[in-house]
């Protein structure tokens, strides 16, 4: 039985489409990589899926609950997290009230108070500078910081998904290793399912795991990171040789 | 001595509408990016419910006469009650459209509660004897300030301090602070958008509903443009203080008073019926050097 389900996705704004009837399905525990140029629609397949861009046509299930059309803050209760690209953090919130902000969903079960409680000083364990600098404001860290407060902020909802779109950017490759480090630990730690967006594949085939390269709103490629970075396919599809 | 403590008085007690008023669209513009120009008949509105509808220049009154421990309860739920109203018939049709249209939807409401007080209750102003104990003058220091400047001051001090700890400290006035500043991200994080835009709805009308209760106290006259004034002055202050900023709001809505009422001891006799002239001309000095408001606040390109 699949986590997600995706079928014929399509995502558009007003005349564009950015997402072109797009099928595909993870499995839980699993880690996926969207990869693709700029303006290729990955994020925009990530908005669809968290709620925040309806799908103009398709389905989208998650956990055997229908989310197509779903709100946000619907399919964020079923346990699909979304990191959104650009990190943002609640900025003039401190980095507690921050990852507490998502915790609110389960404040209607018995002892969440406790179990929020446990859950921060398991994602302070995971990410030790949070705990350090826990009163500060959210807009004061650095970007590797707020990258990791948002990874942590979702982690905080107790997901079974979590989709991260472009945890890269902008930081500086060690900080990028730093966060792929703990992610990677934290998927085996709590059997994650990691969907997560880069728009080069060198961290997929390094990580590993499943990749599919999506280009001009549709995905072309899709099968094993490492096999798949290194086929002629892949550099073609990437950057369109051969198109007709 | 005396005379210098009332005019503190006095801005001070007028400061404190525009706070609380600029506060009522400070808090719905934070989650809604939502101008809401129907605030001013909310309090009108809020006044009204006193009185039983006629079109009589002899108020009849209704719930007026309830004692005050049962009067100020009612006047705040019909506020917050007419407020979360406007959202849910209204306001939540308009979510996903850009802000001039919201703005326009507002007046637009604005003048239908306007119109419906006018077909209740006509255009003359009625008097009203609201909490009437408390217009007796009180002695301090020799200046004679009345006990309902005291309490108005009093009351915005509590409410101030109320709201700061509700949005600090509960778990509600953390997603509100969550989703002013980023609503898509709250709502990603699970933060029910139509809970905490009612729930902003609801303080924006109990904060209208304490105005009214000032004014009403303070006029002594129900009229169906009295939120006007405020609410202009108010708007004015939101923007000022830096649009969606609350402590800029009430900041800037205490720099009016102020304004204003240093304006009316220090203008000359006959320039003083232009005092509001000369206001807003210190409202376009402060816009030409800090046009981003005097507390800029952050996020707020991000809406629903």
């Amino acid at each position: 039985m699949s986590l997600l389900a995706l079928s014929n996705v399509s995502v558009r704004y007003g005349r564009l489409t950015a997402v072109r009837s797009v099928t595909f399905t993870m499995a839980e525990g699993e880690i996926l990589f969207i990869t693709g140029p700029n303006g290729a629609g990955k994020s925009s397949l990530l908005r669809a899926i968290a709620g925040v861009t309806p799908p103009s046509g398709g389905r989208i299930d998650f956990a055997d609950h229908d989310i197509t059309g779903r709100a946000p803050e619907d399919i964020a209760r079923l346990g699909l997290s979304m990191v959104p690209e650009g990190r943002e953090v609640f900025g003039s919130l401190t980095i507690e009230e921050n990852l507490m902000v998502g915790t609110g969903m389960r404040s209607a079960e018995r002892g969440w108070k406790a179990r929020a409680a446990t859950e921060l000083e398991a994602v302070y364990a995971t990410f030790p500078i949070l705990k350090d600098r826990r009163h500060t404001q959210a807009g004061l860290l650095s970007g590797g910081q707020q990258q990791m407060l948002v990874i942590g902020r979702a982690l905080m909802t107790n997901p079974r998904l979590v989709a991260i779109d472009e945890p890269s950017l902008g930081l500086a490759p060690n900080i990028t290793d730093q966060v792929y480090e703990r992610l990677i630990a934290l998927r085996a730690e709590r059997k994650l399912t990691l969907l997560i967006v880069e728009q080069s594949s060198t961290r997929a085939m390094i990580v590993g795991g499943r990749m599919m390269l999506m280009r001009g709103g549709e995905i072309l490629l899709d099968g094993d990171a490492r096999a798949l970075g290194q086929s002629e396919a892949m550099q073609a599809a990437y950057f369109g040789y051969g198109d007709h | 001595m005396g005379s210098l403590l009332q005019v503190i008085f006095d801005a001070l007690s007028l400061g404190s509408l525009y706070a609380l008023g600029a506060l009522g669209i400070a808090l719905i513009f934070g989650v809604m990016r939502l101008v809401n120009f129907a605030h001013g008949d909310v309090i009108a509105a809020s006044v009204f419910a006193l009185l039983w509808p006629s079109v009589d220049a002899v108020a009849i009154i209704f719930a007026g006469n309830l004692p005050w421990f049962l009067l100020i309860p009612f006047v705040l739920a019909i506020g917050a009650g007419l407020s979360v109203a406007s959202e849910a018939v209204v306001f939540r049709r308009f979510r996903r459209t850009n802000p001039a249209t919201m703005m326009i939807a507002s007046f637009a409401l604005g003048f239908v509660i306007r119109y419906f007080l006018l077909m209740l209750f006509s255009s003359r102003p009625k008097s009203i004897s609201l909490l009437p104990s408390l217009s007796q003058p009180v002695e301090i220091l020799g200046a004679r300030i009345p006990l309902l400047q005291i309490i108005t001051i009093a009351v915005t001090m509590v409410v101030l301090f109320g709201l700061t700890a509700f949005l600090r400290r509960t778990r509600f006035g953390l997603e509100m602070r969550a989703a002013a500043e980023n609503f898509t991200m709250a709502r990603m994080l699970g933060v029910r958008a139509n809970r905490v835009i009612m729930g902003a709805f609801a303080l924006s009308g109990a904060l209208a509903a304490a105005i009214a209760l000032i004014l009403g106290s303070q006029t002594g006259t129900a009229n169906i443009m009295m939120g006007a004034n405020v609410m202009l002055m108010a708007f004015i202050a939101t923007v000022i203080g830096g649009m969606g900023s609350l402590a800029g709001a009430v900041l800037a809505g205490f720099l009016l008073g102020a304004i204003a009422t240093v304006m009316q001891v220090i203008l000359p006799p006959d320039a003083r019926a232009f005092r509001d002239a000369f206001v807003y001309g210190a409202v376009i000095l402060v816009l030409i050097f800090r046009p981003q408001g005097l507390l800029s606040a952050r996020g707020t390109r991000e809406r629903v």
